[in-house]
């Protein structure tokens, strides 16, 4: 570790565990019976996890973090002490107070401003439920009577203690004087005081680690300082580990009995600690051994009073901080403590027996190009080893040969070291999908209508650029579902649902891919006015009656919005076709289906990684090409009688009802028109992101397989209708095609019949949201 | 000789920045995030000062404290407890477990330093 910067980093990323770790415990606890006791261990981890976020916050003087932190914590406190039980609106106080954690360390983090107001209502709440359901006071004690640093006493190792106690006391003195009574009772110099300090240590002193000499340089840090010694107790064959002196120290200082006595604070237990004034004119005091609390009528009187040599031991480094004047220096430097002071928990016991609750996670900070760079790696490495075993197969030596089983195991541990990375930047969809809960209840606060949100396959892991880059798209379908997907309480009832409405969530492995949907039991999609909206807006010819499906993919058009109002949450002119650009752009697809007074399900299917992609490897005009699967819907071999010319060497192809314009790719891409017969051409059906549906023309398919996908950009440049470019396993070079741009190109070059859908299958459970 | 120091303490920010704290000053530190690896590590390297948080899971400063002054072979080292608690109960339990020091977070790195130096300086080792 190195910088400060560094170390801000640890801090937000543990805090992203630590609300993960929340979020967690939440969950746990909220969904246990309410008629059960708290879990107190799960209890004890959620406080932790505030606790935490709160001790790293104020390390870096984090103060409003610290501020709510240290409220919220105040009533975890509460419930692990059994002061507080949490009713239904306690844990929606609670839940919506981890939200505003959350936003609170984002803010802190990105330097940004946060929602102060509802910070401040939210603080109120937590405040009220301690207030409602505690006879005790919260314990916000010790806010300002924090004993901040209690100057340390010390420790002896092992053998040197029997040495320590026959070394001469030696102690800095800083040069002074040695203090005498004229020094001392002068009175040109008000505030000092003499004090005198008898400390009559157990034997046992060492064995906590306390060491009278540091004691003794705290106290000389103080002011001007004199000790004797009694060596009366000390035994002809003295054990190293026991202590048999006592010393009776005079201390001349401005510091009070109190700062005196925070010094001996942890030799406390373990000693006998007298400490007197002496009376002397020119000071304020009392009588002698006016504030003294420990008199200890049992212990000898000095015998020797043993100069100290001021030479003889080297200063301890300490800051002279203290001496000056300690209270205020410590007050200061713990400013940000005293926000943070928190409260003593009750039932210590408990957080003693937290087993492995929260186990945490020990992760590695990796810079993602070195990962990138280690995928781009493995790739060659798998291209290299199908090299190798086509030049095993072409010398002849495939079969039973040691080379051939060589490479078989070599095959395997590429394969297994290919996987291997790939995990490592992929990720749990979890921390994502607790931020969506949170977006949901958001979302629920501002339309007004209560939701219930449940997740599921939170555990799937997913490239972490994914992940990132699924933030927005979800964000806007979750606020949408809220705002428009749901009714409003009062409808839901009078449709006979229950008023709380449904919001689901899920992530799950399908084929090597993810999929991700979410669902919600609203309306469904309003079609008339749907198709009312796109008619007023000109998407729709006026007379035109299309199928359900087509509605529905009216949401996706550019602009289009169905809410009435323009409200907090959505239909701010983002809309889903953002939401499905930003899906496709990750290489994903999305659809939407919807029955009405059912609800919606928008269904997101993603590929695991940015770095591989499955392809379908076809030949256009001999050259291979990849066309990436998720744009193929299917694949046709048509026959003669299936494909209509139009004019100009255009053709379409009917597939069912829908008449689809044919795109030659080898068109495309500047090759000659080989027209060749239908029956040995092999269309591919493709739609694009305005719905249309197109079909590409290759000669073949050759293969379909996970290709390492090679910048061509960063190589060599741009070209219209080529995504990036791979490397086969003969070492040859493929280009990877958008069939997007593809077919934008053609249709700019003018090489295919423009020729718009119209009668379209009927698809009978595809519909719609809005957005 | 090098003073060498376990830090015991759940939250990873703060093992860092004892770590980056302590280093810089040429202490050699060793880091645990709980009191049950903490103790672990106390009968491993023999550290000259333990610096244990209190709120742990698995097991708790003061559990730390007991386990080292009942339960190790090197029941003796200086122990500083370091963390936001500053209730004068907490303190007064952790001293009767035999705590040897209490610094509260966020703590100074030069109150640090110099606390561990002088409970630490006396082992010329």
């Amino acid at each position: 570790m190195s910088s400060l910067d560094e170390l801000r980093w640890t801090f937000f990323l543990e805090c992203a565990e630590l609300l993960e770790a929340l979020d967690d415990g939440f969950d746990q606890l909220s969904e246990a019976d309410p008629g059960d006791p708290l879990d107190l261990e799960e209890v004890n981890a959620v406080f932790r996890s505030v606790h935490s976020i709160k001790g790293g916050a104020a390390s870096f003087g984090l103060e409003e973090l610290v501020r709510f932190a240290h409220e919220f914590e105040t009533v975890l406190d509460a419930m692990r002490a059994g002061r507080l039980t949490p009713d239904r609106d306690d844990w929606r106080v609670l839940r919506q107070s981890g939200d505003v954690l959350a936003e609170l360390v984002a803010a802190a983090r990105d330097g940004v401003g946060h929602d102060a107001a509802r910070q401040a209502e939210i603080g109120r709440a937590l405040g009220a439920m301690i207030g409602a359901h505690s006879e005790a006071t919260p314990a916000l004690e010790d806010a300002t009577d924090a004993p901040i640093f209690a100057p340390t006493p010390i420790g002896l190792d092992g053998a040197e203690a029997g040495e320590a106690i026959f070394a001469p006391l030696a102690l800095d003195l800083d040069d002074a004087p040695m203090p005498s009574e004229t020094d001392i009772s002068d009175p040109e110099t008000p505030g000092l005081r003499l004090f005198e300090i008898r400390f009559a240590p157990q034997p046992s002193l060492f064995e906590n680690g306390h060491d009278p000499v540091h004691l003794f340089r705290e106290l000389s840090d103080m002011g001007r300082f004199e000790v004797t010694v009694d060596h009366s107790a000390l035994p002809d064959a003295p054990q190293p580990m026991r202590c048999y002196l006592n010393w009776r120290i005079a201390l001349e200082t401005r510091c009070d009995e109190e700062d005196i006595r925070e010094i001996f604070e942890f030799v406390d237990p373990l000693a006998d600690i007298a400490i007197s004034r002496v009376n002397a004119p020119g000071t304020d005091a009392a009588g002698p051994g006016a504030t003294s609390t420990r008199e200890e009528p049992g212990t000898p009187d000095p015998l020797d009073a043993l100069l100290v040599d001021p030479s003889a031991i080297p200063a301890a480094p300490s800051t002279p901080a203290a001496k000056a004047s300690p209270g205020p220096a410590q007050k200061q430097a713990s400013r940000p403590t005293h926000a943070a002071g928190s409260p003593a928990p009750q039932e210590p016991k408990a957080s003693q027996k937290t087993p492995s609750v929260q186990a945490r996670k020990s992760t590695v900070r990796v810079d993602l190009g070195l990962v990138d760079d280690l995928i781009n790696i493995v790739g060659e490495l798998v291209i290299n080893q199908s090299f190798l075993s086509q030049s095993i197969i072409d010398a002849g030596l495939s079969g039973r040969t040691q080379v051939s089983a060589g490479l078989d195991e070599f095959k395997n541990l590429a394969r297994q070291i290919q996987e291997g990375v790939m995990s490592i930047r992929a990720q749990s969809v979890k921390p994502l999908f607790q931020r969506m809960a949170r977006i949901v209840r958001e979302a629920s606060a501002v339309a007004g209508k209560p939701v219930r949100f449940e997740t599921s396959g939170e555990t799937t892991e997913v490239d972490t650029t994914v992940i990132e880059r699924l933030i927005d798209p979800l964000t806007h379908i979750l606020r949408n579902a809220v705002d428009h997907g749901l009714e409003s309480a009062e409808a839901r009832s009078a449709a006979g649902k229950p008023s709380e409405g449904a919001v689901r969530l899920s992530a799950d492995h399908r084929s090597g891919r993810v999929l991700i949907e979410i669902s919600d039991d609203g309306g469904g999609i309003n079609r008339p006015k749907v198709l009312a909206i796109a008619k007023e807006k000109g998407l729709v010819a006026p007379d035109a009656t299309p199928p359900d499906e087509e509605i529905d993919r009216l949401l996706f058009k550019p602009g289009f919005s169905t809410a009435d109002v323009v409200t907090d949450l959505s239909g701010r002119g983002v809309g889903m076709d953002v939401v499905r650009s930003a899906i496709q752009k990750l290489g994903g697809r999305i659809s939407i289906a919807s029955e009405p007074g059912r609800g919606t399900t928008i269904s997101i299917s993603l590929p695991l990684t940015l770095a591989v992609l499955e392809g379908m490897v076809v030949k256009v005009v001999g050259q291979t090409m990849v066309v990436p699967i998720n744009a193929i819907i299917e694949t046709l071999r048509p026959g003669p009688e299936d494909i209509e010319p139009l004019t100009e060497g255009a053709e379409v192809i009917r597939v069912r009802d829908q008449l689809v314009p044919i795109v030659d790719l080898g068109l495309v891409f500047g090759y000659p028109r080989t027209r060749k017969p239908a029956e040995e051409r092999v269309l591919l059906l493709v739609e694009t992101e305005q719905g249309r549906r197109w079909a590409l023309s290759v000669d073949e398919i050759r293969d379909q397989r996970q290709v390492v996908i090679k910048s061509l950009e960063e190589n060599y440049g741009r070209v219209p209708g080529v995504a990036a470019a791979t490397i086969l396993g003969d070492g040859r070079i493929a280009l990877i095609i958008d069939p997007e741009e593809a077919i934008r190109t053609a249709t700019g070059l003018d090489l295919i019949a423009n020729y718009p859908n119209s009668a379209a299958t009927k698809k009978p459970e595809a519909q719609h949201v809005d957005a | 000789m090098t003073i060498r120091i376990l830090a015991i303490d759940d939250s990873r920010t703060i093992r860092e920045m004892l770590r980056y704290s302590l280093c810089q000053e040429g202490f050699e530190v060793t880091v645990a995030e709980d009191g049950v690896a903490g103790l672990e590590q106390v009968s491993k390297i023999k550290p000259d000062v333990v610096i244990t948080d209190i709120n742990m899971p698995r097991l708790d400063g003061f559990g730390v404290i007991d386990g080292i002054r009942q339960g190790t072979d090197h029941p003796s080292v200086p122990i500083l407890v370091l963390t936001t608690e500053s209730g004068a109960e907490l303190k007064d339990r952790a001293r009767r477990s035999g705590a040897t020091g209490w610094i509260v977070k966020p703590f100074d790195d030069g109150k640090l330093i110099s606390a561990i130096r002088r409970i630490a300086s006396v082992s010329p080792q």
